[in-house]
């Protein structure tokens, strides 16, 4: 964990460096597209101190100047694997922001979606060492979680100290200056596959860029399309991306589980191809204009052109009822509502006070999505879209950004992560001093 | 015969073919591009651009078109030859020297010191330098210079001497204001002016002038004044006489003496000295022997024998 540990850190620091700087990119590596968009900061420590003045509190310290998405390429599950393709993406996308923002960036904050996440509930306890509880205990609480063996290969993406409790008090959000005897934390710890970090770090770089962070897209597609009261009382967040669909969980303002299917609105596009014999783009055309899940009588009658250039005249002019097309459609969307609905089942989500269930993503777009997901995954679904960020583009509002706009929050009001706090130096005659001051303290 | 025609059900017709459409790859900057992009958009990559490289550039050529020596000579020469050209017009021109108030001999100086080759464009006179130059020579109070149209005109006021002043390289002639005007060529040459003697006494000309105007009703009797110690003034007179004035209100002094001489004949007496050095304790110097002479007159007037 420690080389993890360094260069979270490193990161961190070039994140502080490049708000000094005022200027800081946001680039989304999504399976359909990529965005950036570039932000200016106002003030760093504008709002830094005044916590929870109001829920659109953390966006007046920075604007959006730059803001561009093309195609993605050679990104397949939210996993890069076409590293050229997916580097020309990247650089088509931060070009036209910088072009937008007439600015040059050199730090880029990136998220992705897929690198198979996983959850993981920590805790520690220790005691605490003077009577009030400092910020060095927290880190000693920390370090002292016990961490389960996350597999080769894989690596920490974030780890958010959820809860403190002190003695007999739990829910404590900030123990520090509080007294009492024992400090236990309850830690959530996301990991991901560490080639697929690797890989976007090199593809970064390859651009010229810095890369001063890296989150990951469930999270922050949950910062932006989750409002304040959902992400308090607990709700669950369900990116449907392009080529995977992420799911998060909210709760007292932070994450406590986060997964992902492996699929996504490309599937349902790539159903429609093969099933009508199309070809992708024709089948993403399609899907965008006709698409639906819900089949009325009306759409029986409703017959869709489905335009060819094969040559073939008979094959081109066919014509193709929308309630076929749903019927394509539907099946597929199930699929990937109910995978998710197992993974909340997994995760325990029918445990938590409020069940409230958000969809964002661009597929959530498709008509009656909201009715079918409650179906599948309870009553109290809504649709989500990102709130409201000082400066975004129109065209950059939409469902389908919503972990663009997460990653701004990500960017200005970054949460407590493990890394954040020093790690207690254990030496053992520095242990047996303080021992013996602890001792001299308690009897004289 | 009947011509045989094959008739087509319409669907048959060919399709309108649709436009080709492109097929496009996705637009992607080349990494060269990407880069100058990034480039041009550095702040001071572009005040380098715009300010720092033309003015380099410029500053680079013009040294490169001087580092020849016969390039930079001809540009300079053309430079010269401009300003020549202009300064050198007929109405810049000045022609004639003008000198007014100066007698024959200093405007002989003046000519001589100026010694300015005519003509010459007045952008090349300096009127001020010339000015300190005539001020500079001794017979010149004041000196008034103006270009007027083509002639330099000077106008002189020149020092009147009003006094000799005898030292030991011979007389000199001293202005009003104590100012040594040239040397005299003899005490019969000015005979009108009175004479003055001491180690400094020119620096105090001007109470010399004002002793002498308080003196007048001693008339012929005044031979001249007398410097002492470089601080006080004595009033030498005929027969050997002397004033011995003070060195503060030396004016006052002698205009008591005068007013005395007048009343009471003070001077006409045997009297070599008049001591008013100390001003409430004037002392008579009686001449040598004047006592025994004037008994020999008493004597000789009573016929009184031995």
């Amino acid at each position: 964990m420690g080389d993890l540990y360094q260069s979270q850190r490193a990161m961190r620091a070039m994140r502080k460096a490049a708000m000094q700087r005022g200027v800081v990119a946001i680039l989304d590596v999504g399976s359909s597209k990529i965005a950036c968009l570039v932000l200016r900061f106002d003030g760093v420590d504008q709002t830094g101190d005044m916590d929870g003045i109001g829920p659109l509190a953390g966006q007046s310290g920075f604007r959006v100047i730059g803001a561009a998405s093309t195609r993605s390429r050679g990104v397949r599950f939210g996993e890069i694997s076409a590293m050229q393709e997916t580097e020309r993406a990247i650089r088509t996308a931060v070009q036209a922001a910088q072009k937008m923002a007439q600015i040059r960036v050199d730090h880029v904050i990136a998220c992705f979606s897929g690198a198979s996440p996983r959850s993981y509930g920590l805790d520690g306890r220790v005691e605490v060492m003077a009577q009030e509880v400092t910020e060095h205990d927290v880190a000693h609480v920390l370090s002292r979680c016990e961490t389960p063996d996350i597999g080769a290969g894989r690596e920490v993406l974030h780890a958010h100290p959820v809860n403190f409790a002190l003695d007999h008090r739990s829910g404590l959000g900030d123990p520090r200056g509080q007294v009492g005897q024992n400090l236990s934390c309850d830690m959530h710890m996301l990991t991901v596959d560490a080639s697929v970090v690797a890989n976007l770090a090199h593809c970064v770089k390859r651009c010229d860029l810095e890369l001063a962070g890296i989150a990951n897209s469930a999270y922050v597609s949950g910062l932006a399309a989750l409002v304040e009261d959902e992400q308090e009382l607990g709700a669950a967040c369900i990116d449907l991306g392009g080529g995977s669909t992420s799911i998060s969980i909210f709760m007292k303002k932070h994450m406590i589980y986060a997964d992902a299917v492996r699929m996504g609105g490309d599937h349902v596009t790539s159903d429609i191809s093969m099933g009508l014999q199309v070809p992708a783009a024709t089948a993403e055309r399609i899907k965008t204009f006709y698409g639906g899940v819900q089949a009325t009588g009306m759409d029986d009658r409703e017959m869709i052109e489905i335009n060819g250039e094969t040559g073939d005249w008979e094959h081109d002019r066919r014509q193709v009822s929308r309630a076929e097309l749903i019927g394509i459609i539907r099946p597929r969307v199930e699929e990937i509502l109910e995978e998710a609905r197992k993974r909340l089942d997994a995760a325990g989500f029918e445990h938590l006070p409020s069940q409230k269930i958000v969809l964002t993503g661009g597929a959530s777009q498709m008509p009656g999505l909201d009715g079918l997901a409650s179906r599948i995954l309870g009553q109290q679904v809504r649709l989500g879209r990102p709130i409201r960020v000082h400066g975004l583009p129109q065209a950059t509002t939409g469902p389908g950004f919503s972990s663009s706009v997460g990653m701004c929050l990500f960017a200005t009001r970054p949460q407590d992560e493990c890394w954040d706090f020093d790690l207690p130096v254990e030496h053992h005659g520095v242990k047996s001093f303080r021992r013996a001051v602890r001792w001299f303290k308690a009897n004289w | 015969m009947q011509q045989i025609t094959a008739t087509r059900p319409s669907y048959y017709r060919p399709a309108p073919k649709p436009e080709p459409r492109a097929v496009k790859s996705d637009p992607a900057p080349s990494r060269f591009w990407y880069r100058y992009e990034r480039m041009m958009l550095t702040p001071l990559f572009r005040f380098a651009l715009r300010v720092v490289a033309p003015f380099v550039l410029a500053v680079l050529a013009v040294h490169a078109y001087f580092a020849d020596q016969e390039r930079s000579d001809n540009f300079f020469l053309m430079l010269h030859e401009l300003r020549t050209s202009f300064v050198e017009r007929p109405e810049f021109m000045v022609g004639a020297m003008t000198i007014d108030g100066a007698g024959p001999i200093l405007a002989g100086d003046i000519r001589e010191v100026l010694h300015t080759d005519f003509p010459i464009s007045s952008f090349d006179i300096d009127v001020g330098s010339m000015r300190e130059t005539l001020l500079g020579l001794s017979p010149v109070k004041a000196a008034q210079i103006k270009i007027d149209g083509n002639v330099l005109q000077i106008a002189i006021e020149e020092r009147t001497p009003v006094l000799l002043w005898r030292t030991q390289d011979g007389l000199q002639l001293v202005d009003a204001e104590g100012f040594v005007v040239s040397a005299a060529k003899g005490r019969l040459a000015h005979g009108d002016l009175p004479l003055m003697a001491g180690v400094g006494a020119d620096v105090h000309a001007k109470e010399a002038l004002q002793l002498l105007k308080v003196a007048a009703p001693l008339g012929d009797r005044v031979r001249g004044l007398a410097w002492v110690g470089d601080r006080r003034w004595d009033i030498v007179l005929d027969r050997d006489q002397r004033i011995m004035l003070p060195e503060n209100g030396a004016v006052g002094a002698l205009e008591r003496i005068v007013a005395m001489a007048q009343v009471q004949d003070l001077l006409e007496r045997d009297v070599s000295v008049v001591d008013l050095r100390i001003g409430n304790r004037p002392t008579l110097r009686v001449a040598e022997n004047s006592v025994e002479n004037w008994w020999e007159v008493r004597k000789t007037s009573l016929g009184v024998k031995e």
